[in-house]
């Protein structure tokens, strides 16, 4: 028998929180044999947890967490290509993998997230508008069916199947390892310039007219200014560093420093961020940010700043918080400042919020990015923000935008299907793979997916 | 003119090598992997043949070292003898040897069917003997290892258990306390022909053995791994992983038996 224990478990904004069973597998073919086992009715595969809302719980069901299946298993020199099962972390594959010149084909805003869960919910980065999503780079990957049978779907074989798992958050079975592609590097720096926009306007403009330069872009955003500072925003966009440019001296291209974790030993109290509070650390960031060229920093400082400090989800105290990330089309801008006036009027910003020009959509059913811009904002949890929040989905559907299910904790099932229409392909094929709905989590429940 | 290299300057020049059996555990995969990422080639010996094949591509795609896989089965005694000059044949030159195989069952059942407990005996304490005794006997003919070693060694993954017999544990216990009492006798030996012996006492670890108990306690396996390869490099002879369990089972054992047999531990 598996051992299994009786949780309570959340996501990373730790709203909502669910009780459910949750395994963790040492040895592969434990996998099926937890399926086998029927003790729960449902199943869900998770990997960090490190989905905002819903979408990595399975509340009153089977959770299997999938981070003991972490074995590299096969490394290929000449292609990149790397073989792997689920659970291991975009982390291990930095550790590993840039001494020797190589680097994730895509790095969301944190690098604690497995394998499996990068191709669940189709992950993307701040090179979305060059390269695409994680599930890009994915030759293939092997996933095991409510039959117990394991199958291998790339794009070329069985690719209906690869289309509805690429972000299909788990609803087709359980990701057991994937064959990824990594991309090659000179060294372990980026070259960034700051550009400081005084208004959404003259940040959309900077974007539109020269992103195309950078491999990486993201822009941070004042949610709280208003009127002429409106989504005033600093622009952080980044080149991989060529060995010539990191200043002389540098022995070791390919390390970075290695720096000290910091830790939230213990949930803040509630009222630490407050909108005053807020309000001075986005000043303060606003304005130690000067305009800068070329500016060479370790990739972990640019890609993931918040890995530094261990626990940050404790920042928002005990009640938890929520993350809204939302595409709006490039045609709709005006739905976009429409979007942060709404908020900044609200007293719900945050001092995370994000900016980005997404690149086209690809063939993932229910893979979110699509072209447009990409708005994200922390939302600390209180009840009467779930009324804003529908509102904001409202309005976000109407420009004929669409959320993102790994930060989605609150959307309504008909907001959620009016948003991706192609909800039924991912039914077809799940009817075919699971016919008893043995995979399924809380969010599915929600949404109705499954 | 090149200068031929000598096969034993050969085997100088080349990495460490360390036999580990037991290898699928997560504890002994973490010693595995710190070993390898201290220039160690990997000879892994298992029972599960698959995993153990996965847990080795594993190791040599992270660090870069070779690794091979040996099929070990603690129970089967028979098969030490040979198993030693298999590892032999594979990594040349061997510099110590980890024994990080164990089994333990629900105390309850050791009590109502001797069979289970004989197993408890046989893997932990029997194989473990009989396996020393090979490997020391090896080990006592080429005292001489390689960096990061000072001395060829043998580490064994005793257990705090072994500290003091509870109701609750104590046949497992037992097993451990006879192992780690061995383990005395034989670095007392040892120590006169220059090798190694470590007795690795693991507190509570995140493994598989304490995940269905839900401790908060339990430390990572990765980094109980570091501790104990840093342990085995500078020689020391009994390490608790992690530290604090040194002090915790200090208490332990001071508590007089007149008090201890009353409590519910």
């Amino acid at each position: 028998m598996e051992p299994r224990v009786q949780k309570k478990v959340s996501g990373w904004g730790r709203f909502p929180v669910v009780d459910a069973t949750v395994y963790r597998p040492e040895k592969r073919r434990e996998v099926p044999a937890i399926l086998a086992s029927g003790h729960d009715e449902t199943y869900l595969a998770r990997g960090c947890g490190r989905s905002y809302g819903d979408a990595p719980v399975n509340g009153g069901g089977g959770l299997i967490d999938m981070s003991r299946l972490n074995r590299m298993v096969a490394f290929d020199e000449e292609t990149g290509i790397l073989e792997c099962e689920a659970g291991v972390t975009l982390s291990e594959i930095l550790e590993t993998f840039v001494p020797r010149g190589y680097f994730p084909p895509v790095l969301p805003g944190t690098k604690f997230v497995t394998v499996g869960g990068a191709i669940g919910n189709d992950i993307h980065g701040k090179n979305h508008h060059k390269d695409g999503t994680f599930s890009m780079f994915v030759e293939s990957f092997d996933l095991l069916t409510a039959s117990g049978d394991v199958m291998t779907c790339s794009k070329q074989i069985n690719s209906d199947v690869f289309w509805a798992t690429a972000g299909g958050i788990g609803m087709t079975g359980v990701i057991v390892s994937a064959r990824l592609r990594l991309r090659r590097i000179q060294t372990a720096y980026v070259q960034v310039d700051f550009v400081r926009a005084k208004n959404l306007e003259s940040a959309l403009a900077t974007i539109a007219e020269s992103d195309e330069h950078y491999t990486y872009s993201v822009g941070w955003v004042d949610c709280l200014a208003k009127g002429g500072s409106l989504g005033r925003a600093i622009l952080m966009r980044a080149n991989h560093a060529p060995v010539e440019a990191l200043p002389p001296g540098t022995t070791h291209p390919l390390r970075a420093p290695v720096k000290r974790q910091k830790n939230v030993p213990f949930d803040f109290p509630q009222f630490v961020l407050n909108p005053l509070s807020i309000l001075l650390f986005n000043n303060l960031y606003y304005g130690i940010h000067r305009e800068t060229r070329g500016k060479v920093m370790d990739f972990d400082s640019y890609f993931c700043p918040l890995d530094g400090i261990l626990n940050w989800n404790r920042m928002y105290g005990r009640r938890g918080f929520g993350q809204y990330q939302v595409t709006i089309p490039l045609d709709r801008p005006d739905g976009l400042v429409a979007l942060l006036e709404r908020i900044s009027r609200s007293s719900c910003a945050s001092f995370l919020a994000v900016l980005k020009k997404m690149g086209g959509s690809n063939s993932g059913v229910l893979s979110y990015p699509s072209e447009g811009y990409t708005f994200t904002m922390d939302i600390p949890m209180r009840p009467d923000l779930i009324a804003l929040l529908h509102a904001l989905d409202k309005h976000v559907l109407d420009c004929g935008g669409r959320l993102y299910c790994a930060k989605d904790s609150t959307t309504l099932p008909e907001t959620f299907a009016a948003m991706y229409p192609r909800l039924d392909e991912l039914r077809a094929v799940k009817a075919r793979l699971d016919p008893n709905n043995r995979f399924s989590s809380t969010m599915a429940r929600r949404l109705r997916i499954a | 003119m090149e200068a031929l290299i000598e096969p034993q300057a050969a085997a100088e020049c080349s990495n460490p090598a360390v036999v580990v059996l037991g290898s699928t555990s997560p504890i002994a995969r973490a010693v595995a992997l710190e070993l390898a990422r201290a220039g160690c080639d990997i000879v892994l010996g298992a029972r599960d043949e698959e995993e153990n094949t996965r847990i080795a591509c594993d190791i040599a795609v992270r660090t870069g070292v070779q690794t091979w896989t040996l099929a070990f089965d603690a129970e089967d005694f028979q098969s030490h003898p040979a198993l030693l000059g298999r590892c032999i044949e594979l990594a040349g030159k061997l510099d110590g040897m980890v024994a990080a195989f164990g089994y333990m069952d629900e105390q309850a059942k050791g009590q109502a069917e001797f069979a289970v407990a004989r197993r408890t005996i046989d893997i932990n304490y029997t194989a473990c003997v009989s396996l020393c005794e090979l490997f020391a006997a090896h080990f006592e003919k080429q005292p001489a290892a390689r960096a990061p070693f000072k001395k060829p060694f043998i580490a064994v993954i005793s257990s705090v258990a072994g500290d003091r017999g509870r109701q609750s544990n104590y046949i497992y216990g037992s097993t451990k306390s006879a192992l780690s009492a061995y383990l005395q006798g034989l670095r007392n030996r040892l120590f006169h022909t220059g090798v190694d012996v470590c007795t690795v006492k693991p507190g509570f670890v995140d493994t598989r053995m304490t995940f269905a108990r839900d401790l908060k306690a339990a430390a990572e396996p990765g980094a109980v791994g570091k501790s104990i390869v840093r342990a085995i490099c500078k020689g020391r002879d009994v390490v608790y992983v992690p530290w604090p369990w040194r002090y915790i089972m200090l208490i332990i054992r001071h508590i007089p038996e007149l008090v201890f047999k009353r409590l519910r531990m």
